[in-house]
């Protein structure tokens, strides 16, 4: 999976005609097969849709997300307030845009710490044999074995109050939730990574380098890392939607970010004693967090098909 | 056998003991004293808050704090709650039984859905079925048990008005009547719980028995004229099932954290809504004991899943 990412596709089109009608380069074949799941396409365009939307949001609905207005209280849909508001007449679709943000920051930053410390250990744990590998892959699996949730919230209830004190209640709790989240999710990606290098050190082309005196660490990084990403691209993306749905439950359960920093799990935490009243509050940011949910898992389905080459398409 | 479990049962402490240090480096490595609560007391003296502190043995190295919490654990010496004044194994003990009832129930429903749907879908791939049982899995999958539960009470307790969506542990009913009652506000926790798993699951039964179903020794069975049924359920089923297995006891963790998020939303009192109850009240040791309690069920199940390999493939007892 050494190819880059497509860049524009006339331009390689124009290149590959001239040379080799037949020649394709990985990254575009990648792409060929990508497109063939429709719904990872859609899923992809819903999710830029997502984030170009929380990203220019503000600038586009230039409405602040705490303007407190007791007239328009649990008020609906409407042109003024087009997803309604909350109990304290603030605008829910501000709130939105502002927790798409973090939600999806807290889902991206914890997936590359994840996947930083699975890739690490799962190559160090791959390359290495005898009791280094043993040691870590028994570190795995008590990680594994370990109840992620209630760690979590052990973990943000010991460490919330002092991290809040040194660096800010917002960079605080995000640098806490994202590490933490982190922490918790790499095993699959080092299991996936050792997996992988376990087969792959015993193939010919690592062998060739190997004669032609190429360090471990050259071995590693140049011939069998680049080899190995494709499953972890996979796990990576899906790694994403389980950090979100990671940082949604720990802010419906209250323990997430503060009430002035609204995620979308929060604001399902706050909708949730005015069902009766203001079901539209809980119903918007539930079906965002669904719909990137589901948008990540087909983008998923379709890297996977696209990545695999034994995979006939 | 014998032998294979005894071994199973074996790599159980080591592991148990992993998660003791893993659960006490925490603790230790938390900023502040865990005894705040009572060291802010102005009504406590310094002489008596240090007479405590050396008392609890707080000033010692992290090494002796962690033999003598570990084996006042093993003793069944759990402390007791900041905040109930109440030892904290008897609080657990009080509150286990409904916690497993949920997710019990719940595991049981998730499996007979992700079987029977995931088997069927998979001997009829591509169907009408199939396509529909995909994508009901997905978007089971992709919706996450907190909002779940939000849109069953919407649509069950409060447009429906069919279902109460505040479990009461007092219920004053008696007999068949208590058992209906009880059903009923059963219901909707583990519902939300089992579809969230059963989806899931689903998947991964469906691509087990796509993956078992193309061997050869299937295409003898059914050559020699065994049924399809039989050659399903006896022949494909029980070997797809093993990596299936591996999945459930893997996916334990999330299990136990959605029980969590159920017992919160219905207001279950059961060891996951004890736990949040304890982190607002900032009561540490029925913190750490209900982590460690729930680490412990995930290492129990763990085993059931050792258990349920060399029920399906006897020869793994033999490896």
């Amino acid at each position: 999976m050494s190819g880059s990412t497509p860049a524009s596709p006339t331009v390689s089109d124009a290149a590959g005609a001239l040379r080799e009608p037949k020649q394709v380069s990985l990254g575009m074949e990648a792409w060929r097969r990508f497109r063939r799941h429709r719904l990872a396409v859609a899923g992809a365009f819903i999710l830029a849709f997502m984030a170009l939307a929380v990203l220019l949001g503000p600038w586009l609905w230039p409405v602040a997300i705490n303007d407190i207005d007791f007239t328009s209280r649990l008020q609906g849909p409407s042109w003024k307030h087009p997803f309604g508001t909350d109990d304290l007449g603030q605008d829910l679709l501000a709130r939105m845009i502002y927790g798409g943000r973090i939600s999806l920051a807290v889902g991206v930053v914890a997936m590359l710490i994840a996947v930083f410390v699975g890739v690490v250990l799962g190559a160090i744990s791959g390359i290495s044999r005898g009791s280094v590998d043993a040691a870590l892959m028994w570190v795995t699996d008590l990680f594994l074995s370990l109840p992620q949730l209630p760690m979590l919230l052990l973990v943000i209830y010991l460490f919330r109050d002092s991290l809040k004190k040194y660096i800010g209640a917002e960079a605080g709790i995000f640098i806490l939730i994202v590490v933490v989240i982190g922490i918790f999710r790499w095993m699959p990606v080092a299991r996936l990574v050792r997996a992988q290098f376990l087969s792959l050190r015993e193939k010919e082309f690592v062998e060739a380098a190997r004669a032609l005196g190429a360090s471990t660490t050259r071995q590693v990084v140049r011939h069998i890392l680049p080899n190995a990403l494709g499953p972890v691209i996979v796990a990576a993306t899906i790694d994403v939607a389980a950090a979100i749905i990671f940082e949604s439950t720990l802010s419906f359960l209250g323990l997430g970010f503060p009430p002035d920093i609204p995620s979308w799990g929060r604001l399902l935490y706050d909708a949730k004693d005015h069902l009766d009243v203001a079901t539209h509050w809980a119903l918007f940011p539930g079906g965002a967090i669904f719909l990137t949910v589901l948008s990540i898992t087909y983008i998923g389905d379709g890297l996977r098909d696209a990545l695999d080459p034994r995979r006939v398409m | 056998m014998g032998k294979y479990l005894l071994r199973q049962l074996l790599i159980i402490i080591p592991k148990v003991i992993g998660i003791s240090i893993v659960l006490f480096t925490v603790l230790a490595l938390a900023p502040g004293d865990p005894f705040e609560e009572l060291a802010t007391n102005p009504a406590v003296p310094p002489e008596v808050r240090a007479n405590l502190r050396a008392q609890f043995g707080l000033d010692d190295p992290v090494a002796v704090r962690y033999v003598r919490w570990s084996t006042s654990m093993a003793k069944g010496d759990w402390g007791f709650s900041f905040a109930s004044r109440v030892n904290v194994d008897e609080l657990i003990l009080q509150r286990l039984p409904t916690t497993l009832a949920v997710i019990g129930s719940s595991i049981v429903i998730a499996l007979v859905i992700a079987l029977v749907v995931g088997v069927y879908a998979a001997t009829r791939p591509y169907s009408l079925f199939d396509q529909i049982a995909s994508t009901f899995a997905l978007i089971g999958f992709a919706l996450p048990t907190f909002f779940t539960g939000i849109v069953f009470i919407l649509v069950f307790s409060i447009a429906l008005d069919w279902l109460p969506f505040v479990y009461r542990a007092d219920l004053t009913a008696t007999g068949w009547r208590w058992a209906w009652e009880q059903f009923r506000q059963m219901l909707m926790p583990v519902m939300v719980l089992a579809l969230f798993q059963g989806a899931s699951w689903t998947r991964y039964v469906r691509s087990a028995v796509l993956d078992v179903i193309r061997l050869d020794y299937v295409t003898t069975a059914r050559s020699k004229g065994l049924a399809e049924r039989v050659v399903i359920l006896k022949h494909v089923v029980r070997n797809a099932l093993i990596p299936v297995v591996t999945v459930v006891a893997l996916q334990m963790p999330t299990v136990f954290g959605g029980a969590i998020v159920t017992e919160q939303i219905f207001r279950v009192p059961g060891i996951g809504s004890l736990l949040i109850s304890a982190i607002l009240a900032n009561d540490t040791p029925v913190i750490m004991a209900v982590t460690f309690v729930l680490s412990c069920l995930v290492i129990l199940c763990n085993l059931l899943a050792d258990i349920a390999y060399v029920w399906l493939d006897p020869r793994i007892a033999y490896r």
